[in-house]
Formats: C-alpha cells, structure tokens, sequence
C-alpha cells in the first residue's frame, strides 16, 4: 500500500534557481539560504522518496491567459524544465509516476475534485527549484532527479484562487487516493511558495516575519485555523504573492490530524521574498 | 444560513472583490484586470520563445503592432513602466517574461515600481524587507491620518501632510 511519510512545505524563488544553477551558493548572500537545506537533504537521501506529490503553482509557463485550471495534475511520464524567458533551467528532465498519478485523478473526481488532467506540460522554477533544494542539483545530461514526481498545478494567479479550506480538503482526498494505490510507495506532499512576499506596486517588498513565523506555528499548534484564514489577510498580512500558502495546506491536509515538526528554516531575504520551510512527519507514521 | 446540502452558502462575490482596492499600492489580479490585459499578457508569453525575442528587441513597436493591445498599453510596455501595465491588466508573472527579455531580474524590476532606486530597494530587503505596518488597508491609512490631523488641530498646529485629504482642496 501506498503511505505518505512526510510533508515538506517550501519557498520556490527563481532567483535560488539562478544562484544554484550560476554556482553562487556559497556567496556570502545566498550561503545562509541553502545552509537551511542540509538538514533536509540528509533527510531525503534517509528517507528515499518514491514519489513526491508536488503542489505548486505555474508561474505563466506551462498555462497562459487561454486555460486557467484551479487544480490541474500532471499524469504525463516527464516533464521537461520550462523556459521562463532566459533558457530552461540546467536540470534534468522530471521523471512522472502516471500509474499513481491516473489513480489519484480518478480518486479524486469521483471525491468531487474536478480535477484538470494534464499530458503534457512543462514546469518551471516553481516545481524545480524546490526539488534542487531537496535533493541537491543533478547534472542535466548525466543523472537523473532521485524521484519521481506527481505535480499539482494550482492556480493562484487570477483571482479568485481556490479557499484553504478547499486546498486542505484536497489534500484530505489525495491522502484518500494515495492509501487506496496497491503498489508499496513511500510518497511525501510538498507545497511550495510563499511565505511573505510581494511582487507589484508601490508596496512590493513587503515582508512580515511575525506573521510567518505564527503561520509556520500553526501548522502543528493549530492547523484548523488556517483552514478558514480568507484570502484578504494572506493580501494583507503577507503581500500579494503571499497568497501562495493556500498551497501548503493541501500538503497540511493530507497529513491528519497530528503532526510533528521535524525541521524549520525561515530567511530573509531570497530576492523579494521570505524564505519558508518546514518539513513535518504524520505523528500516525 | 446553510444550503440544502447543509454547506455554508457562497460568500457575497462583491463584498470579496471590494476588500482587495484597500490595499494601499497594490493591484490584485481580478477577473476584471485580467480581461482588460489579456493582450499585455499574451504578448508577454510570446517572449518565451527565443526566435520572438529576438523580433522583439530588433523592432519594439512593429512587434507591438502586432498585438490588440491600446495605445496607453504600448506605451506603457515600451516605457517599462510596470505600474502602468499593472493599471491597464498585465501581470507580473507574464510581465517578467518582458524584464527578462530585458535581462533583468524580479529584484530590478519589481523595485522599479516602488520609487525607490535599485540600490535602496535592495537595502530595505537586505535589512528585513517592507514592514506591513500602516500599508495594510488605505480606509485604515486615511483614518489615521485623520486622527492626526485632529490632534495637531487641538494642539493649534498646523498638520503635516494633512493637505491630500482636504476634500475642498484650499491649499
């Protein structure tokens, strides 16, 4: 039977995919940034991940103004690393796990998840940096991403996004989906983006560190809360990208009731952005 | 009050969309943003691909041309004047195929808009970024204000920056 074993949540800024991919790690401006990953890579070549179900959000790569899907999963066998406008990222190509990837979708219709299939789609920095921090960078051309990889596509760009609440429930159901696959699995969740963050206008650069840290708190002191936090406070509390967390509940949602922290890394700056992660286990598991 | 089903109704769409214009200095992506700058959108996708980049820098306006897009929009485009384009629909995540055809990061371009030079944008991020405080709601700004304004007329001074809220405009 198919488990998840742990929820990952994470920052997906492009500028650490450029540092990463330009050598500049160890700068004395990016080295406290990835410092926040070793733990998280020690821990990944113990767990040894099957598959990660990875929830992000395209940043107008794979889907323009023409198709707006809320949730969308990509059931193809690779993806390959978009270009977002300065050439694709030097990574290898994403490997997929359709078997799993098919059986979640059909779950998830049948629970009353409307989900949009995808067979062919790109990904971009949103899905790749946070597998360059996980599992360190892969050669493109040599080896391959020590995992494969389901993503979860959510639309947080046109407004208006999908509720936490509804994010949480879809994580309920994908965790549903995943104990119902036959095959012997150990699946993680990762929800990616945030934490404060804002991109546009006079007020860009906004960063709110104490309402991040109480996020990441609430995470296991008070995940239900979160659950009902509407749209205008992650605006105004956390800038207007911050509204990307919705996407770590559904990773929160598919871990149960009760979790443990295992690890936690907060930054500022990466660019215009807080840096976020935390990497928690099922208390069940 | 609850539906058949016994879930909680849809909330009251307008009331939803109202709350995101008091944000001071930001432009959420809405429906109605959305529909008036489809075509700054689309044509910023259009820079994705090398071959249209290459057009595009050897030709701004005739490649503009191309496009269905209003006079102010290719203006705005051809200034980079990306609070403009925000006003008249783009989004930033399509506009950034536009600051990186340009060779520009999220940090340059994102820093243009706030009036601030690159060099004290980056500093205020360095040094913990923009604090929420007093940007959080314009209704919440302007009261304040007022308040301010209240207390340095009972203390018979004049108050500083008061004059942007004087409704009859006497300055």
């Amino acid at each position: 039977m198919a488990r998840i074993t742990a929820g990952i949540a994470t920052s997906h800024i492009p500028a650490v995919g450029a540092a990463i991919d330009g050598g500049k790690t160890q700068d004395p401006y990016w080295a406290p940034v990835f410092a926040g990953y070793d733990w998280t890579k020690a821990f990944e070549r113990a767990e040894r991940p099957d598959v990660v179900i990875l929830v992000y959000n395209d940043h107008a790569s794979a889907f323009d103004m023409t198709i707006i899907p809320t949730f969308a999963i990509g059931c193809a066998e690779e993806f390959a690393p978009a270009d977002e406008g300065w050439g694709p990222r030097p990574v290898p190509v994403v490997t997929g796990h359709p078997d799993l990837a098919w059986h979640i979708a059909q779950s998830l219709i049948l629970d009353e998840f409307d989900m949009t299939i995808i067979n062919a789609m790109d990904v971009d920095h949103g899905l790749t940096v946070p597998l360059s921090l996980m599992f360190g960078q892969p050669e493109a051309q040599l080896e391959t991403w020590p995992v494969r990889v389901i993503p979860i596509a959510v639309n947080v760009v046109t407004y208006p996004p999908p509720s936490g609440n509804r994010c949480w429930r879809l994580g309920e159901a994908i965790a549903r989906a995943v104990e119902s696959f036959d095959e012997d699995l150990n699946v993680q969740i990762w929800g990616t983006g945030g934490m404060s963050h804002q991109l546009q206008g006079p007020r860009a650069g906004l960063i709110n560190k104490p309402w991040d840290t109480a996020y990441l708190d609430r995470l296991t002191t008070d995940p239900q809360s979160l659950r009902q936090m509407p749209h205008i406070e992650y605006l105004r509390e956390a800038g207007s990208e911050g509204i990307e967390l919705v996407m770590w509940l559904i990773m929160r949602g598919a871990l149960g009731e009760a979790v443990d922290e295992l690890h936690r890394f907060y930054h500022v700056p990466a660019s215009n952005t807080a840096v976020g992660h935390i990497v928690l286990r099922p208390t069940t598991a | 009050m609850m539906t058949t089903d016994g879930k909680p109704p849809v909330r009251d769409i307008h009331a939803y969309l109202a709350e995101f214009d008091d944000i001071p200095g930001t432009r959420v992506y809405t429906a109605k943003r959305a529909r008036a700058g489809y075509h700054i959108n689309q044509f910023a996708m259009s820079l994705m691909r090398p071959e249209n980049r290459v057009r595009f820098k050897a030709g701004e306006r005739a490649y503009l041309d191309e496009w269905k897009l209003t006079e102010d929009q290719k203006q705005a485009i051809l200034n980079r004047d990306y609070n403009r384009c925000l006003d008249l629909g783009g989004n930033i995540y399509f506009l950034a195929k536009l600051f990186s055809t340009d060779g520009q990061s999220f940090l340059q371009a994102v820093g243009t808009m706030t009036g601030m030079t690159p060099e004290a944008y980056q500093a205020m991020m360095v040094a913990g970024g923009r604090s929420p405080e007093g940007v959080r709601s314009t209704k919440q700004q302007a009261a304040l204000a007022a308040v301010a304004a209240a207390a340095a007329e009972t203390a018979g001074a004049p108050a500083p920056g008061t004059d942007s809220h004087d409704p009859e405009g006497s300055r």
